[in-house]
């Protein structure tokens, strides 16, 4: 495609244009601007995310072994009984990955709403502070929770004094008087993780808001809590969008919080697709996992964009 | 025990002592307005909890560098020592992972806000028939798990024979941010009034005295902050880097290696130093802002 559209501008260009430029508003030479800059761009996005892909849904249709290479065989069976060996592990990464996405939400959002309508001149010291804690590699950030949450520390302490694990251990979230090894621990670490992503939308939605249409519902006689319901939420729908979205997609991939925090029992499928592909060397299951994920995670992407209404996203 | 522990928070066990002999409003009054207190600030409260939530993990990170543990692992607070302070480097191949971790950085910077400024112009400033198919498989990357396009461009890259180390990682870490760039950049430019160019334009300057006084100073920004994302987004990658290194071994690889074998304290140094630098900067950067703006 590139090599028929080299040629063409400088040929066909100096005959046309001084006989007759009233014709042809743009010059071809401008009118392939676009196109040049997209070029490099588009092509390495083409090549090394796009390709892949595709390549990946036919690796996933592959028998053979690493000894005797694979061949595609349309064998559909890799896709069955991964689910069927596996499903827990997606369930799992759907549920830690909504709990910590709701969980994000409603630790986000006030903090969110600080910064952006409360903080006054303490907003690009808070605005630091949120984005600071980036600047550690996030593995040794998460490596601090194994701390944090450690059986004999004062967190699981306190915790165990007020009773708390008893009812967590109850309802299945933690086992025994500790935290780390749990689902509550990876959760914890997943919110932790993502967190910022919710916190930087939501805020910059929040910030757009006219302050004259707060202060216009206060004149309506409206009450503070009338006035989020009926008005700042709903104009900061995007930032609550984009924010869900910023936390669950990257949560349900997530195999790092799962594999530091969590015990064998909370592995998610990120950990099942990371062992098959680097540990077992069977990459067909591997390519179908992700296959499925990918599906599964774009479907829902997609329902969720069209029922929030916010389709001007991209 | 909770009304001998705390009457004065609730108010019905503060009533209740006082309702006949004292003056009834007085402590009435106290619990009602530390109740609205508590009320008037309920959003700021909660907003500070969920900061301190935020840096609780970084604070630790800082304490235990200061740590002298007793086991391979640093997870538990034996007693205080600058030992990893004075000697950083003092653990194999970290400071190798490092230097290599930064390099790649840099190089992912360049090529991701090189690649992705020209794809932002394009989007922003021009009118072209593919327009909403380049918006999607710029949308997508960023829409898709991690473990995914790690997975699938391993595949590719085994496949086609293709040797694991610097080079893929370098290949990854420019597809991933460059999406980033591309939505950072096109947001300033599509923000920018289109008269400023034409004021340039009817002053008789060329088109690329236009772009190069008017256009990239105005975009800058945008491309500041595209070009920091990518070297953070790259810097701190794991799970990509995890799939296409090979044997090739960055900071983020060093560290997760680290928590199976166990745990050096100057893991924590290199966390807290990098914390520390980019504070200061940003606040360096602040304080120049103020200064420039005051004169």
């Amino acid at each position: 495609m590139t090599a028929t559209a080299t040629p063409a501008p400088p040929g066909p260009q100096p005959r046309t244009e001084p006989a007759a430029p009233p014709l042809r508003k743009t010059p071809a030479r401008k009118r392939l601007i676009p196109y040049w800059l997209l070029l490099p761009g588009i092509l390495w996005l083409v090549v090394f995310f796009a390709a892949p892909l595709v390549y990946q849904a036919s690796t996933s249709l592959q028998t053979g072994s690493l000894e005797d290479g694979f061949k595609v065989t349309w064998h559909l069976a890799t896709y069955w009984d991964a689910l069927a060996e596996y499903w827990p592990q997606f369930v799992r990464s759907v549920a830690y990955a909504a709990v910590a996405t709701v969980l994000c939400l409603l630790l986000g959002y006030p903090l969110a709403y600080l910064i952006a309508l409360k903080a006054g001149r303490w907003r690009n010291v808070l605005m630091i502070l949120v984005i600071a804690p980036f600047f550690t590699s996030f593995l040794i950030r998460t490596l601090a929770w194994k701390t944090i949450l450690a059986d004999g520390g004062p967190v699981v302490g306190a915790l165990n004094a007020l009773h708390v694990l008893d009812v967590t251990s109850a309802l299945g979230i933690t086992e025994g008087h500790r935290v780390l090894a749990t689902p509550l621990a990876v959760v914890c670490g997943l919110t932790y993780n993502f967190l910022p992503f919710m916190v930087l939308p939501l805020y910059t939605s929040l910030e757009r808001i006219d302050p004259r249409l707060h202060e216009a519902a206060g004149d309506l006689y409206a009450r503070p809590v009338t006035t989020f319901r009926r008005v700042t939420f709903p104009l900061s729908m995007p930032g609550v969008v984009a924010g869900t979205l910023l936390t669950f997609i990257p949560a349900a991939g997530d195999y790092i919080n799962a594999e530091l925090l969590g015990s064998t029992d909370q592995k998610m499928i990120g950990n099942v697709i990371q062992s098959q592909f680097l540990r077992v060397l069977d990459y067909p299951t591997a390519a179908a996992l992700s296959f499925i994920l990918m599906a599964a995670i774009l479907a829902m992407v997609t329902l969720y964009i069209r029922k929030s209404g916010t389709e001007d996203l991209v | 025990m909770a009304a001998t522990d705390t009457p004065a928070k609730d108010p019905a066990a503060a009533a209740a002592p006082a309702a006949a002999p004292a003056p009834a409003p007085a402590p009435r009054r106290t619990p009602g307005k530390g109740l609205r207190w508590l009320r008037r600030n309920l959003v700021t409260l909660a907003g500070l909890a969920t900061l301190a939530y935020l840096i609780l993990p970084n604070a630790v990170v800082m304490v235990f560098s200061f740590n002298k543990p007793n086991g391979r692992f640093n997870y538990q607070w034996t007693r205080f020592s600058t030992d990893a302070w004075t000697d950083p480097c003092g653990v194999a191949d970290m400071c190798g992972s490092l230097a290599l971790s930064l390099e790649i950085a840099v190089w992912a910077t360049v090529g991701a806000t090189a690649l992705g400024t020209m794809i932002a112009f394009a989007l922003a400033r021009y009118r072209f028939r593919a327009r909403a198919s380049v918006n999607t498989l710029i949308f997508l990357p960023m829409a898709m798990p991690e473990v995914v396009m790690a997975a699938s461009l391993a595949t590719l890259f085994l496949n086609m024979g293709i040797q694991f180390g610097f080079w893929t990682i370098l290949i990854a870490h420019i597809m991933f941010c460059l999406s980033f760039v591309v939505t950072a950049v096109k947001a300033r430019v599509m923000s920018m009034d289109p008269r400023l160019e034409q004021a340039a334009q009817d002053l008789y300057a060329t088109p690329v005295q236009t772009f190069l006084r008017i256009t990239l100073p105005i975009a800058a920004p945008g491309i500041a902050a595209g070009a920091l994302l990518s070297f953070a987004l790259s810097f701190d990658d794991f799970i990509i880097t995890n799939f296409n290194a090979g044997s090739t071994v960055t900071f983020p690889m060093f560290v997760w290696g680290s928590a199976q074998r166990g745990t050096p304290v100057q893991i924590n140094v290199i966390g807290t130093a990098m914390f520390l630098v980019a504070v200061l900067c940003v606040l360096v950067g602040q304080l120049a802002g103020k200064r420039r703006k005051r004169s």
